[in-house]
């Protein structure tokens, strides 16, 4: 089926049919509930689900939570230092015009005015007003009004702009084109995603830190679902608590360890693996939560930086105080406001969604860059292709070559791939992309994350390297 | 207790939130379509649309316990065997919204078919028993105007209907034809699709698929009305092949049948007024009527790879095309059933479907009475499900719109899918949507959640409860759900060893046996085993 898929039931039924041969055959001798050292060639997850049932009926009275085992295991693991580099991906969903956040006004022979002769009109007259900047390193190319931020850290070198980023052959499903970004492949069925495979890696991922992997929303999203380590989706930050009525301390903090304990049972089906898992990882969060949320509320960390209002916003603000006390977050997921799929009444939806996410992306960079925090962040901005060049009324259908862009101190602040112009269209009238996405995750994975991207990424030898880091 | 105080005016926040982005959304609506054309064909609704349903005051809500005598049921056939406990509780949940109490024990060994056909084959207009939906004031809901009690109203039916699967069905329809009203702004418009689905949801597929095809809010979501034959708009030509009757990814059709399939759908429009979009119409004047071309993938059924063909033709084109039956009963499938079908019962249900001329019903009650939906593993079960589920369990009826935002923020809210392929049914849980289904079931026992700390003369909690019993007494405040012996034990073992278990001092006793109480109601309703079916 179509839907974009995180499918983590498929892989925690993986999983848990690996912990279960593991249990009954690999290493029979270990006695219920005996603490497992680390490094044994058990994970932590299978661990527990083989024992922690009856770990838990072993110790009794005490409540050994499956909390009591992590600790040990995890500084073996060794937690995140302050100077791990740090990715948020924003999702501009529905596929956003390329070709009117960088318009090509200034493209010989008025192909750009034929092919548009509506939305060009706008264009023309932010060109005219001179709030459309122009794009420096291509003066074909006008910045759209509501990217001016982005046209400011452009020019500050901070923004390395892919104006034609792709694959072939494109696909102009919004569900199939979004899961090829998603996974990091053209493959339907994949189902893991990109960064979930980084943060499978031995060494990279730890397994009691669903945080590395934390998607700012009310779900998971797909680029980080993983096969191993546990990940995180939390919708409001600084609100994740749990609490109910006439239901306090001291009975409270024993009902939530057995909220946590009851994600840790073995599952008999996928569906149900997914529903421990989640309980079991929601337990982990609310525990590394805890001392952010209090801190958030005591010490009313105050960032320099004024956000715009909203919750995109809201959710970029947190999550750089976040990282300022040092939480383990190692890949961040957020979607951009509004969708983008504008097949009609594109200029005025365009216009009042990229304003807001540019405005708060921007906020979120200059408040990296007051915490010190913008020499380990990156920022990168992609959607699931461009729009037709030719517009159909009042929007635009679907196309192939479209935008992508990192943000940050240490992005290279160098194009990749030019613009390819209006005039050598694909068989599809589509823009010809001039950068594969897989090459950019390739370049991320090795000079940010520096991690062999064949690792992650399939056939990753075939894909070129553009310069991403400086 | 302050966290208390302090959550709530969170979820406060969260609900002004929610509704200032409402509010926001109406602002964009601009004005629009205001062409005016000669040549015009008043759409005819296939069906005419009921107004929603008022029902009269009723006494409490008690669900019945067997399915509604259903005439058109035929007797069960020799051999159909009784239905046990387990089956009648998955039945209960993935075709409808979870048994009240002692709804599922009833069925057991009534023959399986019977209980199938009760469902399938209702007869009449449902009936909606106990007392009728309010908002916290004690006023009536408002489901065209009041953000949210769009949501709130369906969630009424499907807590109270003794046709469950038709509401059951609504709802898949409703994420199978994906419409938001994040871009269709009217909440009339959604409820009016919304009866469409409920009145056509047993009918035939082809019937449904052209209503679907010229509903307003169709129509405005994918664009129906910006499609015209000077500039095609190819939103609705793609979806409906590749979500709605063909699916991606596997030869159905090509990117030029796209761009043909949208010419052969241009002419809807629709006149602008003050009170928004109306008059939607087939206009012959903004349709295209030369010939179109079609890819060979469509010729295999017959028909002809070129034609001057209108909406009705591309739906029968779609409908006649010899990879959707595969699609539908594939896509249908999956709604109740996690593992594929195998290709005998595929090869099967392909057959029924065309012979039977498109019947939802005919596939329905196949796989309803398939072994693989007994058999077979479990389902998580959608958030808005869960929250109809729980509340049908301790027979509160919808006496709040809080759950609106409260399903929102576990990943679903009615009438706002994130997209139009709708939900994503394979990944509801993570540890967003767990904390939230957690808030909402705090929400549903907080209207009768044992008070530790009673004022001077109130009743005070039991000072003796053993662990054991209070096991027992929260089981049975939900009826008795199902739980594994692994999660049984473990709840068992926070019963005895929380302090409440353990604490000999006088003045805790009945303030943390209260609490141990409200815990352990939490602790089933949130449990792994009841996210599950």
């Amino acid at each position: 089926m179509a839907r974009s898929c995180s499918c983590n039931d498929f892989n925690r039924a993986a999983l848990l049919r690996r912990g279960a041969a593991v249990a009954g055959k690999g290493l029979p001798n270990i006695e219920p509930g005996m603490p497992m050292p680390a490094g044994t060639g058990l994970d932590r997850r299978t661990f527990l689900l083989a024992s922690a049932g009856a770990a838990l009926s072993v110790y009794g009275a005490s409540m050994l939570s499956p909390r009591h085992f992590e600790e040990g295991i995890a500084e073996a693991a060794g937690a995140s230092g302050p100077n791990q580099p740090v990715l948020v991906s924003i999702f501009m969903e529905g596929g956003w015009d390329a070709l009117s956040v960088l318009a090509p006004v200034g493209e010989e022979g008025n192909t750009y005015e034929t092919l548009r002769p509506k939305l060009s009109l706008e264009a023309k007259e932010a060109l005219e007003k001179g709030t459309g900047k122009t794009f420096v390193e291509d003066p074909r190319l006008m910045w759209h009004p509501s990217a001016a931020g982005l046209a400011e850290l452009h020019e500050e070198g901070k923004v390395t702009a892919f104006p034609a980023i792709g694959y072939e052959p494109q696909d102009e499903s919004h569900f199939t084109s979004r899961h090829y970004w998603e996974v990091g492949q053209l493959d339907t069925n994949a189902r893991t995603g990109w960064m979930g495979r980084y943060l499978d890696l031995p060494g990279v991922g730890e397994p009691n830190n669903p945080l590395q992997g934390l998607s700012l929303d009310y779900s998971l999203a797909p680029a980080l679902a993983t096969e191993k380590m546990p990940v995180a989706a939390v919708s409001s930050p600084a609100d994740y608590t749990m609490w109910a009525e006439g239901l306090g301390s001291p009975v409270i903090e024993p009902a939530l360890e057995a909220f946590g304990a009851l994600g840790a049972l073995s599952a008999p089906s996928p569906a149900y693996a997914q529903a421990r898992a989640a309980s079991y990882d929601t337990d982990l969060v609310l525990n590394k939560m805890a001392s952010f949320v209090k801190s958030e509320k005591e010490s009313g960390d105050k960032s320099a930086v004024t956000y715009p209002s909203g919750d995109f916003a809201e959710r970029l603000a947190v999550l750089a105080a976040m990282l300022h006390t040092e939480m383990p977050i190692k890949c961040a997921s957020l979607n951009a406001v509004g969708s983008y799929d504008t097949h009609s009444e594109e200029a005025g939806t365009l216009a009042t969604n990229l304003a807001q996410t540019v405005t708060a992306v921007v906020a979120f960079q200059r408040d990296l860059e007051a915490r010190g925090l913008d020499q380990r962040v990156l920022i990168q901005l992609w959607s699931e292709f461009g729009r037709r060049p030719r517009e159909n009324g009042s929007g635009t259908d679907h196309g192939a070559g479209g935008n992508a862009f990192l943000i940050g101190t240490r992005a290279s602040g160098k194009m990749v791939g030019e613009f390819p112009g209006l005039t050598n269209l694909d068989e599809n009238e589509n823009v010809v992309r001039t950068s594969d996405f897989r090459g950019m995750y390739c370049s991320l994975l090795e000079q940010w994350f520096q991690t062999p991207a064949g690792l992650v990424i399939p056939e990753a030898a075939s894909f070129e390297r553009p310069v991403l880091v400086k | 207790m302050g966290v208390t105080g302090h959550a709530r005016s969170n979820h406060e926040q969260h609900r002004e939130r929610a509704q200032a982005k409402a509010k926001r959304h109406a602002k964009h609506h601009k004005k629009k379509h205001k062409h005016k054309h000669k040549h015009k064909r008043v759409l005819k609704h296939p069906k005419p649309h009921r107004p929603l349903a008022a029902v009269p005051p009723a006494p409490p809500p008690v669900a019945p316990s067997s399915p509604p005598p259903s005439s058109s049921a035929p007797s069960p056939s020799v051999g159909s065997p009784p239905i046990t406990l387990a089956q009648a509780r998955r039945l209960l949940w993935r075709a409808g919204f979870g048994p009240a109490a002692g709804q599922a024990e009833a069925l057991v060994g009534q023959p399986l078919e019977q209980v199938v056909f009760g469902l399938t084959r209702p007869s009449g207009e449902a009936t909606l028993t106990g007392p009728e939906p309010v908002e916290e004031n004690g006023q009536p809901l408002d489901p065209y105007d009041v953000w949210g009690e769009d949501h709130c109203w369906w969630l009424d039916r499907m807590v109270r209907s003794n046709q469950p699967l038709v509401e059951r069905m609504t709802f898949i329809l409703h994420d199978w034809f994906a419409n938001s009203n994040e871009k269709v702004n009217s909440q009339r418009m959604m409820l009016e699709q919304n009866e469409l689905f409920r009145s056509m949801c047993f009918g035939s597929f082809h019937d449904l698929f052209l209503a679907v095809t010229s509903n307003p809010a169709m129509l405005v979501f994918l664009d129906g009305i910006s499609n015209e034959k000077r500039n095609p708009n190819e939103n609705y030509a793609r979806e409906m092949m590749e979500l709605f009757s063909l699916g991606a990814d596997r030869g159905a059709y090509t990117q030029e049948d796209v761009k043909e399939m949208a010419r052969v759908l241009t002419g809807w429009t629709a006149e602008w007024s003050s009170e928004g979009l109306h008059e939607f119409e087939f206009d012959t004047a903004r349709h295209d009527k030369t010939e179109k071309t079609l890819s060979a993938a469509f010729g295999t059924s017959g028909n002809p790879l070129k034609g001057n063909w209108d909406w009705e033709d591309a739906v029968r084109l779609c409908v006649e095309h010899p990879l959707h039956a595969s699609f539908f009963v594939t896509k249908l499938w999956g709604y109740f059933i996690p593992s594929p079908p195998d290709d005998a019962t595929l090869a099967s249900l392909q057959g029924l479907y065309t012979s039977s001329g498109y019947s939802i019903r005919a596939v329905l009650e196949a796989i309803l009475l398939h072994p693989d939906f007994y058999d077979g593993p479990e389902l998580v079960t959608p958030p808005v499900v869960y929250n109809a589920g729980l509340l049908r369990a301790i027979g509160r009826p919808i006496d709040t719109n809080a759950w609106t935002w409260l399903s929102a923020n576990a990943g679903q809210q009615l009438f706002y899918p994130p997209n139009v392929s709708g939900w994503d049914f394979s990944s509801w849980l993570d540890t967003s949507t767990t904390k939230a289904r957690w808030e909402m079931a705090s929400y549903v026992t907080a209207k009768t959640y044992e008070n530790p700390w009673p004022k001077e003369g109130e009743p005070k909690y039991s000072e003796t409860e053993e662990p054991a019993a209070a096991f027992a007494n929260a089981m049975s405040y939900w009826g008795n759900p199902l739980l594994s012996s692994e999660s049984s034990a473990c709840i068992a073992r926070f019963a005895e060893t929380c302090p409440a278990g353990t604490s000999k001092t006088k003045w805790e006793l009945s303030p943390y046996r209260a609490m141990r109480q409200n815990a352990l109601r939490m602790l089933i309703a949130t449990a792994p085993d009841m996210q599950v079916s």
